[in-house]
């Protein structure tokens, strides 16, 4: 029994390393990899990335919300909720919000679409953009 | 095997120290790295703790006594189905089940969010790892479930009869769940705060939870009031103890939270509110644990007298420090975008909804922690009882209710009077009718009763309104057959809708409370075989007695040792209703000192209520039969001198036969509820109005309404 349960112990050991490991040793062996890497530049470019990213988010969120709220409003008049003269003022209000969030979102595409220097570690797609 | 349930606590206490270690410096430094593999970390708990789970599972399987917490709260007799839920009816128990559902439900948010809000997840798997830290320091140090005896006694005490019920037995999981998941967004909110990140993104992404955390909760504390109604042998299901307020307490909160948030999403207002509705929904869930878990206040589902008051009221103050700093550190970024626009909106209305919700609970806090209020200011512990609960809560919950049902038929940002008088017709128009009919009926003394009935009769015309003008809308639009229309309205506004039956379902569970609270008939009385009695308009005659002693014959199959009860007939108007069995069954002692017959039914006696449910009314009775006659005493006593050890059974047959032949007067309690059926019926309704709510919609759909969303706003923008 007390081999079986130093065995299952060591298993375990074994497995909670690799699970927690993994990214670490990943990053170790991209950096193993591309030994002429800027340090500096490329964590320059991942607080860049990272940042951009954090803000699309927002923004990808924020648009979300307003294409429900248009949504809403549309179902407010349809059941009776809003009068027709409230509805259009919400209405064009919502969508003009809508379209500044779409150009704040266009105005970080170009950036993204770069083929090359966007991944955070050489050689692997940027998991942030992925998303 | 406690060995390796040993090895797997310090294991995981070191994997959440890391965790948080590598989880703060990923997030100061912007090294991914480090925050993925402080992710990761919880997944990694989340192993150790499901093997550490398993192992403690398997020695009450197992029947291993030499675990004193399997010897403690287990035994051979317990049957295998509450044996195997067993784990959590003991302290230690219950504080690896916490632990472990929170690696669980923590591994699922991070899961859901690795590729988003590095940042702010990386602060949350800290905090996380943090209660995780606190709860598994709390089982090395305090209260282990692997702790062990050797030699390994040879029986255990059993299982607590009164656990020995199964939504019992599912309660602790869901409250328990309840409480971790509310610790997820308390989590995120915080790391919001310190990433400095409070926009709209943290909230999609725990709002989710924020609601998995609502449901549960409240279906654990309507399985503990469904217990409590079926088990207990007082007939209430909620009787204001301390342990049941807590769990209501973050269920409030969490209620306004749900409601507040949408105003911080399509209005980007209420954001300090919002956040500080989550970390103190997440302070109450570990204030919930805490009342469990110190045996400061009394409760009958406390485990009392434990040691853990201190490290949990550290805690307690840590997370109420750190809430208060970060909201005041951080008020300038959480002001509010917009202002209200009118009074007469649905915001003006939820706003109003979290006030009521907010004083309902400050009203329960102050109620729950007044002995200790009392004890600190004057020395003496006072408490205080439903009355005074009912004085300020009742209120409060008609205005609640009325809220729900005002809430859906006003518009975001503005609504005019003359769309809110055409809204407010069939609504009001319910509400009048109910009042015409009760006062016809006669029941106008019960004001508080009456006045909620029309609270729910306003809800239902209103929700039923919001369906039947919203099935129309999309008949008139995509020309769909009724059933289709209806389906696909739900389907494409599910938090809408799913919120609205979520309304309705509290309007109903409403009825049911105030019906049978107020128009309860309840008797208390002692009947000999043949005797009967009046319950309201029932007539509850005793037929004759009941006793059995083999355990797998009790009604409910609980274990007891000696089930003693009766056969009444409960009739109306001279017409047969229904034919009851209530009983109470005897449990072993385990004391051999009460002697070979005397332990087998010296333990805990517990009352097998029986009764009649019905959508109008449900007749409820609890026997207490006396089995301290000189005649049953005597065969008890002569069964202790006499019998060996392994022999006692044998007297209690002859005490059942005896009984059944001489059978002394018993103790009866009689109740006839109204409508109480009407409280689960409620309870199903807003778990199946949540559901709707919280199921995602499938990907394609959302893609497709996305897009059809971003076309018309294209055409609108085109034409402005």
């Amino acid at each position: 029994m007390e081999i079986l349960i130093a065995i299952i112990a060591g298993v375990l050991l074994a497995v909670v390393f690799v699970v927690i490991s993994a990214p670490l040793r990943a990053a170790r062996d991209v950096e193993d990899g591309d030994v002429g890497a800027s340090t500096e530049s490329e964590q320059a470019l991942q607080a860049a990335a990272t940042g951009r990213g954090y803000e699309r988010a927002e923004l990808e969120a924020a648009r979300e919300t307003k294409y429900r709220e248009i949504r809403d409003a549309e179902l407010d008049l349809r059941t009776g909720k809003l009068s027709r003269e409230d509805y259009d003022a919400i209405d064009s209000g919502l969508r003009a919000e809508a379209l500044e969030l779409l150009d704040r979102l266009e105005a970080l595409e170009p950036l993204e679409q770069k083929p090359s220097g966007e991944s955070l570690t050489p050689g692997k797609a940027n998991p942030e953009l992925e998303a | 095997m406690a060995d390796l349930g040993r090895i797997c606590l310090p294991l995981a206490l070191l994997v959440c120290v890391y965790g948080i270690g590598a989880s703060i410096y990923g997030a100061r430094t912007g090294r991914i790295e480090f925050s993925d593999s402080g992710r990761r970390s919880v997944y990694a708990l989340a192993i150790v703790l499901t093997v550490a789970f398993g192992v403690l599972e398997l020695a009450f399987l197992r029947n291993d006594f030499a675990f004193n917490t399997v010897a403690d709260t287990s035994s051979r007799t317990t049957p295998t189905f509450y044996r195997a839920a067993a784990v959590w009816s003991s302290q230690e128990g219950s504080l690896l089940l916490w632990a472990w559902l929170l690696s669980l439900w923590s591994s699922l948010a991070l899961f859901l969010v690795r590729r988003r809000m590095r940042d702010v997840a990386a602060y949350a798997t800290a905090i996380l790892l943090g209660f995780g830290a606190f709860f598994i320091s709390l089982m090395i140090f305090y209260a282990s479930p692997f702790s062990t005896t050797s030699p390994a006694p040879a029986e255990g005490v059993g299982l607590d009869p009164l656990l020995r019920f199964p939504t019992m037995m599912i309660h602790p999981p869901m409250l328990y769940s309840g409480y971790t998941l509310c610790t997820i967004p308390l989590a995120f909110g915080m790391g919001a705060l310190l990433a400095r990140r409070v926009d709209a993104d943290w909230i999609k992404a725990i709002r989710r939870f924020a609601f998995a955390a609502w449901l549960f909760l409240g279906i654990g504390i309507l399985l503990g009031a469904r217990w409590s109604y079926s088990e207990l042998g007082w007939g209430g299901y909620w009787g204001w103890d301390a342990v049941e307020n807590a769990s209501l307490m973050p269920w409030l909160t969490g209620t306004a939270f749900l409601h507040s948030l949408m105003i911080q999403e399509k209005r980007g207002m209420l954001k300090v509110w919002n956040v500080s509705l989550v970390l103190a929904t997440g302070t109450l869930a570990i204030m919930g644990t805490f009342l469990v878990r110190s045996g400061i206040l009394n409760s009958i589902h406390a485990f009392g007298g434990a040691t853990l008051g201190v490290p949990f009221v550290a805690l307690i103050g840590v997370l109420i420090a750190g809430s208060i700093y970060l909201v005041v550190s951080r008020r300038d970024m959480l002001r509010s975008q917009h202002r209200l626009d009118s009074l007469l909106s649905r915001e003006a209305i939820f706003l109003g909804n979290n006030i009521v919700l907010v004083a309902l609970c400050f009203v329960i806090f102050w109620g729950t922690y007044f002995p200790l209020i009392s004890e600190a200011f004057t020395g003496t512990e006072a408490s205080v009882g439903p009355p005074w609960f009912d004085r300020y809560t009742v209120p409060l919950a008609l205005l609640l209710v009325l809220l729900s049902g005002i809430g859906p038929v006003i518009a975001w940002r503005r609504a005019t009077l003359a769309n809110a008088r055409r809204n407010f017709a069939v609504p009001l128009l319910s509400a009048l009718a109910t009042l015409i009919v009760l006062l016809a009926a006669g029941v106008a003394h019960k004001a508080f009763a009456i006045a909620m009935f029309c609270c729910a009769a306003f809800v239902l015309g209103s929700i039923s309104q919001e369906f039947f003008r919203g099935t129309r809308a999309r008949r008139a639009m995509a020309g769909e057959a009724l059933p289709v229309a209806l389906v696909a309205l739900v389907r494409r506004n599910r938090r809408r809708y799913g919120g609205y039956v979520v309304h309705l379902g509290i309007a109903v569970l409403f009825v049911g409370v105030a019906a049978s609270s107020s128009f309860q008939h309840a008797v208390e009385q002692r009947l000999p075989v043949g005797g009967s009695t009046h319950v309201g308009k029932y007539t509850v005659r005793y037929v004759r007695p009941t006793a059995t002693i083999t355990p797998k014959n009790d009604a409910v199959h609980t274990g007891s040792t000696l089930n003693i009860g009766a056969v009444l007939d409960v009739s109306k108007g001279g017409r047969h209703v229904a034919t009851l069995s209530p009983s109470e069954g005897f449990y072993d002692s385990g004391e051999p000192a009460q002697g070979t017959v005397g332990h087998l039914i010296g333990g805990q006696a517990v009352s097998h209520i029986s009764m009649s449910a019905g959508v109008t009314r449900d007749v409820w009775t609890a026997i207490a039969p006396d089995i301290s006659t000189p005649a049953l005493q005597r065969i008890v006593s002569i069964g202790n001198r006499t019998l060996p050890a392994d022999e006692g059974v044998v007297a209690l047959g002859v005490l059942a036969r005896e009984y059944l032949k001489h059978p002394p007067a018993a103790q009866f309690h009689f109740i006839v509820s109204p409508l109480v059926m009407w409280i689960w019926i409620g309870g199903l309704i807003v778990l199946g109005g949540g559901l709707i709510a919280i199921w995602p919609a499938p990907s394609a759909v959302r893609r497709r309404v996305a897009m059809r969303s971003r076309a018309r706003t294209a055409r609108g923008l085109a034409r402005a």
